[in-house]
């Protein structure tokens, strides 16, 4: 283990982007989804947006896990300490809404009397019991929580291209797919 | 063809002789169907029902239910809207559904067994049911389900008909609860 390497190691960049293309992939198709009226392609789509939530929950508990047995490269030096507390804030909540968005949805799904079966082959134990009313409740629950994480995804998006744009301190380059110079 | 169904079904208008009130509040009709190979269940929140039924004498029993169709329970108030529509249950045309028994017989133990005819969507199939009776609470309750084919009746025309996403076959479930035994 070295704390202060320079790169995320090669499965934290992996999962890193993975994440990427899954959270904005989901969260864009799940919006869509909202938007049309019930069919039998709906039903279908539901279920693999649930497929996809599900997926990305437990990329995101692999990653936490990761997370806490390798410590992330040292932020720049030039990072002011509001900067550097700003950053620690942002992933903290990027973090948690990464598992609550996929798990906010999940309860929502159990509250409909609807379980989660996953891939249509591994049935997921319902988090609560039926209660259409909360199933109501959590779906705004879930559509405030994942509009929170799109604005974070944004800043977390903007502020990498003030560091590779502005501050030109190759911040980015730790999470290049390929390694080498920057 | 037409004259005996409406025959029988006039005659069934009329309140059975002797049949127990059923407390409604304990009772429920529900149904299990797949989707998307995930078990969903409804109900339906209004019916009414005249059952004469003595587990002493289970081939003098008789059953009559009327269901409204528009009080369709399903997760969401989507679906439930979507269920009233004309693919769906036509409750616009279709209000009600309706269960007559034509014979009920004792199986042994505490099972029975009933034969009727299911008018669902203006469609009337013979069905059969077997079913349990036993006391509680000062009242009889009277369970049982039967695999019904949806397509059968045409609940889900269209689109719907695509059994991937709801599979054909519905379990419907009864529970009855008889006052005075």
């Amino acid at each position: 283990m070295n704390p202060h390497s320079e790169r995320y190691t090669a499965l934290q960049v992996i999962l890193h982007w993975l994440m990427a293309l899954l959270l904005v992939g989901t969260f864009a198709f799940g919006w869509y989804l909202s938007t049309l009226p019930l069919s039998p392609e709906k039903f279908r789509w539901i279920a693999w947006h649930k497929w996809a939530g599900i997926l990305a929950l437990a990329l995101g508990i692999w990653r936490l896990t990761v997370r806490f047995y390798r410590r992330p490269p040292a932020l720049p030096a030039s990072m002011s300490p509001l900067a550097v507390r700003a950053a620690h804030a942002g992933h903290v909540l990027l973090y948690l809404l990464m598992l609550a968005v996929p798990l906010s949805g999940w309860t929502m799904s159990s509250a409909y009397g609807i379980p989660v079966v996953w891939l249509g082959l591994l049935p997921l134990p319902d988090l609560v019991s039926a209660d259409p009313a909360l199933g109501e409740r959590l779906k705004s629950l879930h559509e405030t929580l994942v509009w929170l994480l799109a604005l974070l995804v944004v800043g977390h998006v903007l502020a990498a291209l003030k560091h590779q744009l502005i501050d030109r301190d190759g911040l980015m380059s730790r999470m290049r797919l390929r390694s080498g110079h920057h | 063809m037409k004259f005996p169904a409406l025959a029988a079904s006039l005659l069934m208008l009329a309140p059975l002789a002797g049949a127990q009130p059923v407390d409604l509040a304990r009772s429920q009709l529900t149904f299990t169907m797949k989707q998307m190979n995930v078990p969903v269940s409804g109900s339906f929140r209004k019916f009414s029902a005249n059952v004469d039924f003595n587990p002493q004498k289970p081939e003098a029993g008789r059953a009559d239910i009327v269901i409204d169709t528009a009080s369709i329970a399903l997760p969401t108030r989507e679906a439930e809207a979507e269920a009233r529509k004309k693919d769906w249950f036509n409750t616009a045309q279709f209000p009600q559904a309706r269960f007559t028994s034509t014979a009920m017989k004792a199986l042994g133990g505490n099972r029975y067994q009933v034969n009727g005819r299911l008018t669902l969507k203006g469609v009337t199939r013979d069905v059969t049911a077997p079913f349990t009776a036993r006391a509680e609470n000062g009242v009889t309750l009277v369970e049982g389900s039967l695999p019904i084919s949806r397509l059968a009746f045409r609940i889900g025309e269209g689109s719907w008909s695509d059994t991937g996403t709801v599979a054909d076959d519905v379990q419907l479930s009864f529970r009855m609860a008889l006052k005075g035994q």
